[in-house]
């Protein structure tokens, strides 16, 4: 269970156990909320869709069917199917050694993992740059080799690939440790292989926040601008992914297609939050069943001594 | 199965959790493994499965040394204290699970879960998923999936941690019919005397990872190794004496400490049941007020203050206690019949004294 989906659960809970007297300030502060959503957030994105379809719905298309807007939108999936895979392999990986064994360095690794999330995608991306570029320290050892990293595709793989790092196994770390290693040990006794047991018992009790984790991932990782932005080259039609797009259109004062690429990264965040939310819903049922196992049936008789022969 | 532990030893970086066990177990008996908490009794049972390893000594089964046997070919049913049913599948996939590992045939798996629930009074529920079930009955599935696959040894970790007393008491009694049936070789790990006492064959108590004895239930009640034990199972009365001119003394209470120096201190432990109370003042040594009568099932506790505000606990049955006409805060004469001489807490205990009061009448023969 992810910890907001868990704290959603809790202020449902708590809701109207509140003090009602705090009339004014609760009016006061829910005001405030709605208004600084509304100019920052709800706004900024009506204007996304205003602006795209300013031109009227053919521009709009016309805008969408570029050729290197296509290629674009092509690079972004093909990024996102190769690092979305990948950190899902890896965060279960991470989560499951994480939570279910005890090692020496168990705390610093979990620091590395953080890693991406505390440090600047630019800087992320200079750091390969110097690594992988062509006055780096492996550029021309792998450019001898026919490997090129900077300015390619691959480059940008990899950048996708260190931002997105953490947020499977952020996502599944509390839920792997909440769920323990009974259920596993239970199944080895039964004679199951670690394949067996990852498969049928471990993965389907993590499973909502697997997918929870996997779609956070995806969305950054089609989002994702700074890193992407140093290694990529900006090439048209060959390293240029949406995100990329986007900003390259609008400084080409070509604000109709600029803006028309921009609501497709919006929908495709409009589209996140929808699933995440419905995943979240998923997981508070789920609770509100294991909730009910409180207040499950009372014991039946047990069975006779002539029953069971 | 006969399952033998030789010296096992087993340690958590540098805590010895299990501290060289050797005990037998033999083909189809009831073994209770009893201890306090962190007295190492989960870690033994751990290491039957193969759940852990043993740092040091040899686990045997029928024989074989196993310590190197994975836990997946040990045929072991293993019931975890959480149960730890398997969440996202049914009563019957989860009793089916051992069986689809062990590719069983389709067929004979309908047959043998089937078989299972009705054994275990499940029938009805194959279909709905563990949140779903009561404790009871979660723990009985969890017992029948561990059945399944027919396993040599039943391991049970607290089994009757989890449910109310009531339903507590049921189980245990089911426990001990379901073993007697099915006659696998069972051993259960529990914290609480009682329930050791009432289900087992034998009894092996560990206190800090080292087993103080092992026993029949019987053999552990009359006849504790040492103080711990003597304390852990049933209920002990501890004095702690001073002895002067040969006889420890505390309050009134004199216990004869023949060849002991003076001023060394010894420590007396005696059972409730080896106190005897009389309303009659006159009949015994010691007076003493009946501050607290407990009500347990069958029997009587009663707490006794005596003149010099020692504190004794004894023990009788109702009727003895209507028979003598007593009540809280009433008058009375006691003695203790026998009481053994503790050392320190683990090291062996001396044998039982008879006190040599002289024969007094009982009641039946005043009349």
């Amino acid at each position: 269970m992810s910890g907001a989906a868990k704290s959603r659960l809790l202020a449902q809970r708590t809701r109207g156990h509140g003090p009602e007297e705090g009339g004014l300030a609760r009016r006061f502060l829910i005001g405030a909320a709605v208004l600084f959503l509304t100019v920052f957030l709800v706004l900024p994105l009506v204007n996304v869709f205003w602006q795209a379809l300013a031109k009227g719905g053919r521009a709009y298309l016309a805008a969408l069917a570029e050729p290197d807007t296509i290629a674009a939108a092509k690079l972004t999936l093909l990024v996102a199917a190769i690092a979305v895979p990948l950190n899902t392999v890896f965060g279960v990986a991470a989560a499951w050694a994480i939570a279910k064994f005890q090692f020496r360095g168990k705390a610093f690794l979990i620091t590395l993992i953080d890693l991406p999330f505390a440090i600047s995608p630019v800087v992320a991306g200079l750091i390969y740059l110097v690594l992988f570029g062509m006055q780096g320290y492996l550029g021309p050892w792998l450019d001898a080799h026919g490997i090129r990293i900077v300015f390619n595709v691959s480059g940008i793989v990899l950048a996708t690939v260190f931002v997105t790092f953490p947020f499977v196994a952020r996502e599944l770390i509390p839920v792997m440790q909440a769920t323990g290693t009974d259920q596993e040990q239970a199944a080895l006794t039964l004679g199951a292989s670690g394949w067996r047991t990852f498969w049928q018992v471990t993965l389907p009790s993590v499973k909502w926040g697997l997918l929870y984790g996997v779609i956070l991932c995806n969305a950054r990782a089609m989002g994702e601008f700074g890193a992407v932005s140093v290694l990529s080259g900006h090439i048209a039609g060959e390293t240029d992914t949406l995100p990329l797009r986007v900003d390259k259109l609008y400084h080409e004062f070509n604000a109709t297609s600029a803006f028309a690429v921009a609501s497709l990264l919006a929908v495709i965040a409009l589209l996140t939050l929808f699933v995440k939310t419905y995943l979240e819903w998923q997981q508070q049922r789920a609770f509100a069943r294991a909730e009910q196992a409180g207040s499950a049936p009372a014991d039946n008789e047990l069975p006779t001594r002539d029953d069971w022969l | 199965m006969s399952i033998e532990l030789r010296h096992v030893s087993k340690r958590f970086g540098s805590t010895a959790a299990v501290n060289d066990v050797s005990f037998t177990v033999q083909d189809g008996e009831l073994v209770a493994l009893l201890g306090p908490s962190g007295g190492g009794k989960t870690t033994v049972l751990r290491m039957i499965a193969g759940l852990e390893r043993p740092t040091d000594g040899d686990l045997l089964v029928r024989g074989e040394r196993v310590n190197d046997v994975p836990v997946q070919q040990r045929n072991i049913g293993f019931v975890f204290q959480s149960y730890a049913l398997f969440k996202n599948m049914t009563v019957f996939k989860n009793i089916a699970f051992g069986l689809k590992v062990k590719q069983w045939k389709r067929r004979d798996i309908k047959a043998r879960v089937t078989e299972l629930l009705a054994l275990f009074g499940l029938e009805g529920l194959e279909n709905r998923y563990p949140h779903q079930l009561s404790g009871g009955q979660r723990q009985r599935v969890a017992i029948a999936r561990a059945l399944a696959p027919k396993p040599s040894v039943l391991l049970l970790d607290e089994p009757f941690g989890a449910v109310d007393a009531k339903i507590r008491q049921e189980l245990r009694e089911w426990l001990v019919r379901l073993h007697h049936d099915l006659n696998v070789t069972t051993l259960f790990v529990t914290h609480d005397q009682e329930e050791a006492m009432e289900v087992s064959n034998r009894i092996v108590i560990f206190s800090r990872g080292n087993l103080e004895q092992i026993g029949t239930p019987r053999e552990v009640y009359e006849s504790p190794v040492n103080e711990f034990v003597a304390r852990f199972i049933g209920v002990m009365n501890v004095l702690e004496c001073e002895v002067w001119g040969g006889t420890a003394t505390l309050g009134e209470l004199e216990f004869p400490a023949p060849g002991i120096p003076d001023g060394q201190r010894m420590r007396i432990g005696f059972r409730p049941y080896a106190v005897q109370i009389s309303p009659d003042l006159a009949q015994y040594r010691h007076l003493a007020t009946l501050r607290h009568t407990f009500f347990l099932v069958g029997v009587l506790r009663l707490e006794l203050e005596s003149e010099s505000g020692l504190v004794i606990r004894a023990r009788m049955t109702k009727e003895e206690y209507a028979q003598l006409g007593l009540a809280d805060d009433c008058r009375v004469s006691f003695q203790i019949r026998n009481y053994r001489v503790l050392a320190t807490e683990s090291a062996a205990l001396g044998p039982e004294q008879h006190v040599p009061y002289p024969e007094v009448p009982s009641i039946g023969e005043n009349i």
